[in-house]
């Protein structure tokens, strides 16, 4: 195979573009990397995702300065001095640069997607392999992992026009409207709705997962610290769809959630009794359309 | 055979259509009422909309062919397009691609306005955190409009004006394969528009344009617009993509191999293949809601044994084969146009057919990467991230021949070029952060949000709308006779670029900020950055503003005649005189050469054209 024939004409031009190249993608690469990304590292989640779109910025930093440096090189060194129309060399394409190129971009999406199935695969293993997202007709709820210690918080999340609500089965069924989570504590969310479609979005702790009714759609997180964090609807949803924000989500610590459940649990009593069951997910009432 | 000497007498033009659309859309609601839902008007309305095109249609002529052939009667010839002289030709039915490319240059442009003044509305409203500007019950609607209207204009926009017009001119063909249908895909176009708009009178819709079921079996109105005017935009892309595929296979004239296409071509035709198979899933997806909205089906609806991933996994399935109906002849346009102006050949002709079809061909797989979070089948999302990622393979070959092309070229910075050089760069950014939302975890936290907004309109406004403002100052001198003013036009590009970019990247950080899509209210942290944001918009509307004052001037105040080929360039279209021929070529020209042999020494002129004095190619 012919290997890379850099003809005399070429040559200037790239080892200037190469040096360019280099230079600017080093301090290109470094900028980026000092960056903070969102969402930041208030769940394990929600790190992976900061971690995942550095490591993203970071490879695209490389081949955007390339790209953006061989537009603005061409503009300035490959325009037209003479007055009149002059053509340029015949220059029909190069086979070897073609597959370079082409096996360069490959390379670099298989690394992508290998990183992507890696985090993938890490956060949401159980999701993947034990409990598929949607259950229509099955009924199952929860991925049913064993021991007593890594056992998951069940939390539900029943969306409604226009606000959220959150329902603990491991608690009695307690139904409350702000959304609490013990720190360092797996939570297995089943997210559902009662109308139409929303989507749960809590920003800090990286989760998004829509609710569509009939269907329990299952996300996990685990919390690593304490504080607040904003939950919203990120499918539109009608009217008041911009409105539907808490930002009273609190992760806690294991004491104060405690404390704090038992007292909903206590003022849950009063309307237990109108309240269903707890359930997968919920159908309102009338059943048929237009009856 | 006797044929009859009656024939169909209504005068054929769109007033009559108008007089015969509002009695038929009266009629249309009265029947709804006979057997439909009394408390919500959705089937009269919808067979209102349904009745009202028919006979618009047939109003501006469609079907006195049709009718006339099935009784007998005689049948009204086809006018000469050498007779069909005169401004009122744009005006009526024709069967004259030139017409019908113009015909949709000016309509669309039309429906750009208005999409544009609603992006402003949305803009305006947004200056303020809180929806004091415009309430939620005036914004959400207002989103929709923009959205179906700016989606209907981008499916048509290239293939539209510039699809018609050249690509027989490039081929060397003296009309299409079915002007019938060519016509169709036009005229159906303006009721769409009027249906869409129509929609106002409603209250709106207030889905946004992915028209999500149950929240669109619950609106009024307003959602019925969306339904019939969106059908009426699938009608137009499947009867456009098979008058294309069969014009491009069927009517090449002799010389004319695949290898010496020009690549635009090669762009109408790939894009052609995905409107063709993709709007009938649009179709169907549309019926469904239409029944469930006026028939009491429930196809959508859980609660009665339907799903609303249903809707969701069709309107993808279409809807991400739509998006790169947008882009492909875009693609096709940026390649076509940096070979004429760097004086060079084509760099990996083939390869960049391959790209083209590679993308096309990828698109089909990846539809449910925009329903990564929506529980439907979580085995399958490494599949989709995986399939997202390999179409910036074929994209990136895009690139390379447009950078290839430019390497050691003599370029010659027109205004066209400079509109190519910012598609690249636009699209660059457009390319690079769809590899962020094709990636799971990230997606997780980017969907839904403004960085997704960004994304979609780096590649739709930044590409596509770049791309056509490219083939506008590039092709306008041989549709009109007219060339634009350099001028302005460099003032445009200036203005528009610098406006586009400061107007959409702040909305990656927005998006990454954690403001969704769609809300009137937002976090008054984020402010400034919208502010911003807004007052690009402004400079952004100012360049469109711009532009059409250039077409505007350019037409009608300081005409500059357009010389057969000012740019000198090889290819077929500009061999033919300005103003075209009425029937194309005197004979049907011999192709003998590729379109894109410039340095090449003795290369020939591209075509034998048989005596017309054109003006011969550079070099």
């Amino acid at each position: 195979m012919a290997a890379f024939h850099i003809e005399e004409a070429d040559r200037p031009h790239m080892v200037r573009l190469l040096i360019i190249w280099v230079i600017l993608s080093a301090i290109g690469i470094v900028a980026v990397l000092q960056i903070n990304y969102p969402p930041y590292d208030q769940s394990i989640q929600g790190q992976d995702q900061a971690s995942t779109l550095k490591l993203l910025t970071a490879l695209a930093t490389p081949v955007f300065i390339g790209v953006v440096m061989l537009i603005i090189y061409s503009a300035i060194y490959f325009r037209r001095t003479t007055p009149e129309l002059v053509d340029g060399p015949p220059m029909l394409g190069n086979t070897p640069v073609q597959i370079a190129w082409v096996t360069i971009s490959a390379i670099l999406v298989l690394f992508l997607a290998v990183v992507g199935i890696a985090t993938l695969s890490s956060e949401n293993v159980a999701q993947l392999v034990g409990a598929p997202g949607r259950s229509i007709g099955g009924g199952q709820t929860g991925s049913g992992t064993t021991g007593e210690e890594n056992k998951e918080i069940h939390v539900q999340v029943i969306a409604q026009q226009w606000y959220f609500t959150y329902r603990y089965p491991d608690y009695g069924g307690v139904e409350t409207t702000h959304l609490y989570l013990p720190v360092n504590h797996p939570v297995e969310l089943h997210v559902t709705s009662l109308d139409i479609i929303h989507s749960f979005w809590a920003y800090q702790l990286g989760v998004k997962a829509d609710a569509n009714p009939g269907v329990d759609n299952i996300f996990h997180v685990t919390p690593q610290k304490t504080g607040g964090f904003q939950v919203r609807c990120s499918e539109l949803c009608g009217l008041w769809h911009g409105h539907m924000v808490d930002s009273q989500g609190q992760v806690v610590s294991q004491s104060d959630f405690d404390t704090w459940i038992a007292q909903q649990q206590t003022d849950f009593q009063t309307i237990a009794k109108a309240v269903p069951s707890y359930a997968p997910y919920y159908f309102p009432l009338p059943l048929v359309k237009g009856s | 055979m006797v044929v009859s000497e009656r024939r169909l007498s209504l005068p054929n033009n769109p007033i009559t259509g108008i007089l015969l659309a509002i009695p038929a859309y009266f009629f249309g609601v009265w029947l709804g009422t006979l057997f439909g839902n009394i408390d919500d008007q959705n089937t009269g309305v919808i067979l209102g909309y349904l009745f009202a095109t028919v006979a618009f249609l047939a109003g501006v002529g469609f079907l006195n062919y049709p009718l006339e052939r099935l009784f007998g009667w005689r049948v009204t010839p086809v006018t000469d397009p050498a007779e069909n002289r005169g401004i009122g030709r744009y005006l009526r039915l024709s069967l004259d691609h030139k017409v019908i490319g113009l015909q949709y240059l000016v309509t669309i442009l039309l429906m750009l306005l208005f999409g544009g003044i609603g992006a402003m509305l949305i803009r305006t409203s947004l200056l303020v955190p809180d929806a004091s500007i415009t309430p939620s019950g005036n914004y959400i609607p207002l989103i929709g409009l923009h959205s179906v209207m700016m989606i209907f204009i981008t499916s048509a926009v290239i293939v539209g004006p510039f699809g018609n017009y050249l690509v027989p001119l490039m081929i060397g063909a003296r009309r299409m394969a079915f002007p019938r249908l060519e016509a169709l895909s036009f005229w159906v176009v303006p009721p769409a528009a009027v249906i869409l708009a129509a929609a106002t009178f409603w209250g709106g819709f207030p889905t946004g344009w992915t028209g999500y079921p149950p929240l669109s079996e619950q609106a009024g109105q307003g959602m019925d617009s969306y339904i019939v005017g969106f059908a009426l935009i699938a009608v137009a892309l499947v009867t456009s993509g098979v008058n294309m595929l069969a014009t491009i296979i069927g009517l090449r004239a002799p010389g004319m191999t695949w290898t010496r296409l020009p690549i635009f071509v090669w762009g109408i035709f790939t894009t052609s293949i995905l409107g063709l198979l993709a709007a009938p899933v649009l179709a169907a997806a549309l019926i469904m809601l239409a029944m469930d909205r006026s028939l009491n089906t429930s196809f959508f609806i859980a609660s009665n044994g339907g799903s609303n991933y249903l809707w969701e996994n069709l309107f993808w399935f279409f809807g991400h084969p739509e998006v790169y109906i947008f882009i492909l002849p875009a693609f096709g346009i940026i390649m076509e146009i940096v070979p004429h102006f760097a004086r060079k050949p084509l760099w990996g002709y083939r390869t960049a057919v391959v790209g083209l079809f590679g993308v096309a061909l990828l698109s089909w797989f990846v539809w449910q990467h925009h329903l990564f979070v929506s529980g439907i089948a979580p085995v399958l999302r490494p599949f989709y991230m995986l399939s997202t990622e390999l179409i910036s393979i074929p994209t990136g070959i895009i690139f390379l021949v447009t950078l290839g092309t430019l390497w050691r070229a003599r370029v010659w910075f027109t205004v066209p070029m400079l509109f190519c050089l910012g598609f690249l760069f636009n699209f660059l950014i457009g390319g690079i952060s769809g590899v962020y939302l094709s990636d799971v975890p990230t997606d997780v936290t980017l969907h839904g949000s403004y960085f997704s907004m960004a994304h979609f309109h780096y590649t739709i406004m930044g590409g596509e709308i770049f791309a056509l403002m490219a083939a506008a100052y590039y092709w306008l001198p041989k549709m009109t006779g007219k060339m634009l003013s350099p001028t302005i036009g460099r003032i445009h590009f200036w203005t528009m670029f610098i406006a586009f970019n400061s107007t959409f990247f702040p909305l990656f950080i927005i998006g990454l900020l954690n403001m969704p899509r769609r809300v009137s209210t937002y976090d008054p942290a984020l402010v400034g950055l919208n502010r911003w944001v807004t007052v690009s918009a402004y400079v952004l509307f100012g360049s469109m503003v711009l532009f059409a004052a250039n077409l505007i001037y350019s037409w009608f105040f300081v005409s500059r005649p357009a010389l057969a080929n000012p740019w000198h360039a090889r290819s077929l279209e500009w061999q033919v005189p300005t103003p075209v021929p009425a029937r194309n070529f005197d004979r049907v020209p011999v192709i003998v050469a590729g379109p894109y042999d410039y340095g090449i020494p003795n290369a020939r002129p591209v075509a034998d054209l048989g005596g017309i004095v054109g003006v011969t190619g550079g070099g």
